[in-house]
């Protein structure tokens, strides 16, 4: 009984399925939804190329309004060392050189720190000092950087003061803020650099402790060498944070663009002159306007040749490993 | 790697050392390797001192003793023994008239009539005007705790009419009022809300434009040049400095844009605002900052995704977006909204664009909408700590606090509805 049921609802079937068969066009049908769905996000990632581009016409379009204006040659722009708009001297020499201190000041405390920090991480420390360590670096990665900012002039330019002398230390400083803003990029150091360290495969260590290599040659001479370009892909980058970094400079370097080496002075780098200039009251369609501009468009040129090196250096050098 | 024997004690002979000497030299290798593990730990200890030092100085600024002085004592105004906390609006508006110049009162009637202020408003003009409690002296927090004696008898000297007493500048009265040009007064709510506003606005804008451009990056792009372009040119914005951002937005949504983001195409614009300096203007520049952040970390989530749900989809004929929309997504959802969580505590810290496009100094009107004039937690840091008053110092960093608080509890959230997520699949 239920078996002739059962072979009775089969064969219904099949004879609904031959039907279908006959109705059913496989053929592509144009489905316009899908399309239009497509399109949006094709325009969603077109929205980056925009940003670039925008970016690129509006500073260059006002660094050409900049240089065009008569008052200013590109070679004067990057061949004297005086900054003073009130009497029409533009020369950027005084903001990048206070730009390249604090950046070499925070790689110096950056990158052997950061390093330090990474080797230890990814060949000393125990899985379980490293599940704390890691969020605890990450939460110094996390804080707004206005934040170091307030960090670099309420503590670390008095302890520099306090050891160093106040006649010789100024208040604003650009030692302090280089200081500072080497503790913003270690994180960014060790957790890039601990993270090409830690895709060396075991089997290059293990190979350096059988042949007798203690721990730390196997880490200074074995896995540090094979992990070069992630590191040094680390650094590159790490350089190009700090030349753009904005607001511990801002709060702690000084106002006033300034052309000296001496880091216990007091000197305005690129980027927080446009800060103070941009913070200010300002009219539209001016120098000082467009002089941002012509600043802004060299931090961009200078950054975006950093992170392309850097990432060229990852893709050429990498060691692939199997 | 490296063919060089150790330079350490070799045998006359020139081969490698053996017996004692072998001993020896491994010794000092071993004796090496700890210094140096020493250094790299002592490298991580800087860091820990960092962030310590960095909490330390922030909340020794922002709790420690003060020394108040009241212009006229709050109990000289009590109205038949009843405490001026307790007064009606009308009795505080009569000490108001007893207080203060006429002139000022015709000021602070034109600016909002008295009889549209609230109570608690009128009480803070009486507690501004008439009590007006100055701080003539704060002191830190660990000063505070461990040279009380000392505080307590200097002051005691300096300001015989103040009152010493413990105030953390963080509090409740911090939070709620609004700006002001004295520290003890002066509060975040304008900041705070204009962060609120500005995040929010990012984050409707930025969360589908980078979801959309990681999925078309992940599931539909073929590999031709033009996606190649997009995807390097997205690694590559992501490194540009915010400052740049901060440019754009100022040259593009604050200028030319500016019928736009001042809300005047809506007949919606704020008269005291009148430019593009607007929440709006703000958040969408932060909306490009963060984008390239939100589709890298998207693009991870969504690439994670097996490939063996795809084709089971595709097996049973879902069209691609059906694939997409019904099980790429669902899977790629806890990676896609901890990226977006990290992005928005990226744009909640972000000073320096919000400088450039044009953050408002002062303004103690709530923002009402997109089209406000704008401040922000950030910027209320950066302006109070250069100022060169101590007190102002305090309240930055009680701001600094309450802009961590509200970081925390952000990343929290998303780790809770990151957590729920993960559990439903």
């Amino acid at each position: 009984m239920s078996l002739r049921i059962r072979a009775a609802t089969i064969r219904a079937g099949a004879r609904d399925r031959d039907a279908g068969a006959a109705q059913i066009d496989l053929r592509r049908r144009p489905r316009r939804g899908e399309a239009l769905i497509q399109g949006f996000l094709f325009f969603c990632g077109a929205v980056s190329i925009l940003t670039t581009l925008g970016i690129v016409f509006v500073l260059g379009k006002e660094s050409w309004l900049f240089f065009g204006s008569g008052e200013v040659s590109l070679l004067e722009f990057l061949g004297t060392t005086k900054w003073q708009p009130t009497i029409g001297q533009f020369g950027i020499w005084p903001l990048v050189n206070a730009t390249l201190m604090t950046t070499a000041l925070a790689m110096l405390v950056a990158i052997p720190l950061g390093l330090g920090v990474a080797i230890y991480l990814s060949e000393y420390a125990s899985a379980r000092v490293r599940s704390t360590l890691k969020p605890i670096l990450e939460v110094l990665a996390g804080i707004p950087t206005v934040v170091y900012g307030y960090f670099a002039l309420t503590f670390m330019t008095p302890l520099l003061r306090s050891i160093f002398g106040q006649n010789v230390v100024e208040i604003y400083n650009t030692a302090s803020a280089g200081i500072v803003m080497g503790i913003l990029i270690l994180p960014l150091v060790s957790s890039m650099s601990e993270d090409a360290l830690s895709a060396v495969p075991r089997s290059l260590r293990e190979a350096a402790y059988a042949v007798g290599a203690t721990k730390l040659e196997t880490a200074v001479k074995v896995v540090v060498p094979a992990a070069l370009s992630g590191i040094a892909a680390a650094f590159i980058l790490a350089v190009s944070r700090a030349v753009g970094e904005t607001m511990i400079v801002a709060l702690a370097a000084g106002a006033g663009p300034a052309f000296t080496f001496n880091p216990f002075k007091a000197a305005e780098t690129m980027t927080g002159h446009i800060v103070r200039i941009s913070g200010g009251d300002l009219s539209y369609d001016s120098i000082d306007y467009n002089s941002i501009f012509a600043i802004g468009l060299m931090l961009f040129l200078i950054t975006l040749s950093l992170n392309i090196i850097s990432r060229s250096i990852v893709r050429r050098f990498r060691e692939v490993y199997e | 790697m490296n063919p060089r024997p150790a330079r350490t004690s070799r045998s006359p002979e020139g081969g490698l050392p053996e017996g004692e000497a072998l001993r020896r030299d491994i010794a000092a290798r071993h004796r090496v390797g700890k210094v140096w593990l020493l250094l790299f730990q002592a490298s991580t200890l800087v860091g820990i001192i960092a962030l310590t030092a960095l909490l330390y100085n922030v909340l020794n600024q922002s709790f420690g003793l003060v020394a108040v002085q009241n212009q006229v004592e709050p109990e000289m105004l009590t109205i038949e023994g009843v405490p001026l906390q307790d007064l009606t609006k009308e009795q505080l508006i009569a000490i108001l008239e007893d207080h203060v110049s006429k002139g000022v009162m015709r000021r602070l009637e034109s600016e909002i009539p008295f009889a549209s202020r609230s109570r608690e408003n009128v009480y803070s003009l009486v507690q501004e005007r008439v009590v007006s409690p100055e701080i003539v002296r704060s002191w830190l927090f660990v000063d505070s705790i461990f040279r009380r004696a000392e505080i307590l008898a200097e002051a005691a000297e300096e300001y015989p009419n103040a009152k010493i007493q413990f105030r953390a500048w963080v509090n409740w009265d911090f939070i709620r009022n609004s700006q002001s040009s004295t520290p003890a007064l002066a509060g975040v709510r304008t900041a705070l809300l204009g962060s609120l506003w500005m995040i929010a606005i990012t984050i409707l804008i930025a969360f589908p434009l980078g979801l959309g451009a990681a999925i078309y990056l992940e599931e539909y792009a073929s590999d031709n040049l033009l996606n190649r372009i997009i995807q390097t040119n997205i690694s590559n914005l992501a490194g540009v400095p915010s400052i740049i951002y901060g440019m754009l937005g100022l040259a593009i949504f604050v200028r030319a844009l500016e019928p736009l983001t001042s809300g005047a195409l809506f007949a919606a614009s704020d008269p005291t605002a009148a430019n593009g300096r607007t929440i709006l203007s703000a958040a969408l520049t932060l909306a490009l900052l963060v984008l390239p952040l939100i589709i890298i970390n998207a693009q991870e989530a969504i690439r994670a995704v097996p490939r063996s749900l795809r084709q089971a989809s595709y097996a049973l004929g879902a069209t691609k977006w059906q694939t997409t929309w019904h099980h790429v997504l669902p899977s790629a959802l806890p990676g896609v909204l901890t990226g977006t969580i990290l992005a928005m505590s990226r744009a909640i810290g972000e000073t320096a664009p919000l400088v450039v496009v044009g953050a408002s100094t002062f303004i103690a009107l709530d923002p009402n909408g997109p089209f406000s004039k704008f401040t922000a937690l950030p910027i209320q840091i950066y302006q109070w700590t250069a100022r060169p008053q101590d007190q102002f110092r305090n309240i930055a960093g009680a701001t600094i606090i309450v802009l961590l608080v509200l970081l925390l509890s952000l990343n929290a959230s998303a780790v809770l509805l990151r957590n729920r997520y993960s559990r439903r699949m």
